[in-house]
């Protein structure tokens, strides 16, 4: 992917540095296009953020009003106690963190083994992981809520993280970048005497670190916003994560409290928007890989 | 993870000959399982579960199923609602990859111009792509409010009677349509956007020499370029719509009468509101197999594409 990438600025192919706009008039249009799908893009969030900081009678007004009056920070304190939030905020970190710590070793460790060790019929292996993207996870959350309800494990933290931690697409994403390592370091390495897990930890995984920072980031932020299964496992507060959480609030304050309801999705929203805006070009990377050749 | 440890640090030359043959395999096989174990139990395994249920009629919590043979299916297939949700499914899906397709390639197009702070547009175009749908959801409700919402505001600037929108059956859809394409638009547009950038500027002189306008440049030189994208898109965004869940769940709860209840909110409602595990696992059943034939078409274009690579 990475390589890919690379080649197409290379070239002298490349596009990148964008088609010219010739005439004052076009340019204007232009840019005023570009500012047009930008603000349709910010103005809910910005909206999210000034209704936020809204007093009730301001949001209960007509004609609607573009910009608080006052600011209102006591709906953040009321959004923060009308529900559990600082329990779903760790609920929250602690299924991301370790879903994705298991996610990220699990994809690790079978791309290691797909593509340094031998096995009788590996590519059948690999092509019952890969199919597994074939099954979309909606389909199966009668049996896996079945099964979990069996184990006693609802409203737990292994019952959220568990039957997500199997990974397919993030074990293809480590494996390409795998095949793509020169052979003759590990093969030297291996004459040396290290060992699988020396190889990996010293070489493989320091040689593959962009690749593996956006399967993380990509995997921390599909944890994060996960809702469906959260929603089915959990039953009470002392478990429930943000996003279920967050529609909890809005169910308790509903629409008497927009302002209320619009500070819990901020403090849902923000963490992950920073997150995106410091790492972008990994998680956009990594989001839309697949689609150039690669 | 213990046992994986001490498996590592055993010293090769040690062992007996057959046992060091072996051991590259269990290394293999040490490192693979728990993955594979995973898979095994939380995809396949439901995945043949569900359709074996589908077979029985349930309702979640009796210790005893029963048997009902092809009932569910007939009753599926006779039902009105349920074909009423496959319409929902089908108009969602079609107003939301559309959307998102179109408005993609002409952002793209515009992002592609030697314009200041393109890539800063670029970022913050992609960025719903990255929020939880649940939020975006519960953000929108508000914004959807029709009497003090953001656009019932903005369409009393312009004189315009705000739509009921989640209360109206007509208006429910098109909102949803709308949060969605919202949210992934900015998808597309990245997608196309590193489409557009591997088309060789020769092309488009060659196309100038031969006296090809912008037009024609455009549907002769990007558009047929840009088709493995375009191709790419249609598929990963068919089944991302189909699949979709959070906004609709947040937003309408599948209604008002039904009007936005789609395949996946018809599984969670008969399985989990309902407790009809029997028609929940028949429509996922149906969704699978509607899912599978496109997926099946996107190995035939990755094949494709690798003999092309």
């Amino acid at each position: 992917m990475q390589e890919t990438i690379r080649s197409h600025h290379g070239t002298r192919a490349a596009h990148a540095a964008g088609v010219r706009v010739s005439g004052r008039l076009s340019r204007v249009a232009a840019y005023a296009a570009v500012i047009v799908a930008v603000g349709i893009i910010v103005l809910p969030l910005i909206w999210m953020l000034t209704a936020s900081v809204k007093t009730r009678q301001e949001i209960y007004t007509l004609p609607v009003s573009w910009w608080p009056e006052t600011f209102r920070w006591e709906n953040y304190r009321q959004a923060w106690t009308a529900v559990p939030f600082e329990r779903f905020f760790i609920n929250s970190l602690v299924t991301t963190s370790i879903g994705s710590a298991l996610e990220l070793v699990n994809g690790v460790l079978t791309a290691y083994a797909l593509v340094f060790l031998p096995f009788p019929k590996k590519n059948l292996i690999f092509l019952v992981i890969i199919a597994a993207l074939m099954v979309p996870f909606q389909v199966t959350i009668i049996p896996n809520y079945v099964l979990v309800a069996d184990l006693g494990w609802v409203n737990t933290y292994q019952g959220i993280i568990i039957p997500g931690a199997a990974v397919a697409f993030g074990a293809f994403l480590m494996r390409q970048q795998f095949l793509s390592l020169p052979r003759e370091i590990i093969e030297a390495a291996r004459i040396d005497g290290a060992g699988h897990l020396r190889i990996l930890w010293q070489i493989v995984l320091p040689m593959s670190r962009p690749v593996l920072v956006t399967f993380a980031l990509i995997s921390i932020v599909s944890k994060w916003n996960e809702y469906l299964w959260p929603l089915l496992v959990t039953n009470d507060a002392t478990r429930m994560t943000l996003p279920v959480g967050l529609t909890q609030l809005q169910h308790s304050e509903g629409s008497s409290e927009w302002g209320v309801v619009m500070a819990g999705a901020v403090m849902v929203i923000i963490p992950i928007l920073l997150v995106f805006l410091w790492a972008q070009r990994h998680i956009v990377e990594g989001l839309t890989s697949g689609s150039v050749k690669g | 993870m213990l046992a994986m440890a001490v498996a590592f640090r055993t010293d090769r030359r040690t062992m007996p000959a057959v046992l060091r043959k072996a051991t590259p395999y269990i290394y293999f096989l040490v490192l693979i399982a728990p993955n594979l174990l995973l898979l095994a139990a939380f995809t396949y395994r439901p995945l043949i579960e569900n359709f074996r249920l589908s077979f029985y009629d349930w309702d979640l919590i009796s210790p005893t199923k029963r048997w009902v043979g092809l009932e569910n299916y007939t009753d599926y297939f006779r039902d009105s609602t349920s074909l009423y949700v496959m319409r929902n499914t089908l108009v969602f899906t079609a107003g939301t990859v559309a959307g998102t397709m179109l408005i993609g390639l002409a952002l793209a197009l515009l992002l592609n111009l030697r314009l200041r702070g393109r890539s800063v547009a670029r970022t913050v175009l992609f960025a719903p792509y990255v929020l939880g749908g649940a939020a975006v959801g519960i953000v929108w409700l508000f914004i959807f409010d029709p009497r003090f919402g953001l656009v019932s505001g903005i369409l009393d600037r312009l004189g315009l009677p705000s739509p009921n929108w989640y209360n109206d059956p007509n208006w429910a859809m098109p909102m949803v349509i709308i949060v969605y394409i919202w949210k992934n638009l900015g998808y597309a547009t990245v997608v196309y956007l590193a489409g557009l950038q591997t088309i060789p500027r020769d092309l488009y002189e060659a196309a100038q020499v031969d006296g090809a306008g912008r037009w024609a440049q455009f549907r002769h030189v990007t558009l047929p370029m840009l088709s493995p994208m375009t191709f790419f898109l249609l598929v990963t965004t068919t089944l991302g719509s189909m699949q979709a869940f959070d906004i609709i769940s947040v937003m309408t709860s599948g209604g008002p009468l039904d009007s936005t209840k789609t395949m996946v909110y018809q599984v969670y409602e008969e399985a989990f509101v309902r407790f009809r595990v029997g028609d929940a696992s028949t429509v996922a059943t149906v969704l699978f197999f509607i899912l599978l034939g496109v997926t099946l078409l996107q190995v035939r274009l990755l094949e494709r594409r690798v003999t092309y690579g």
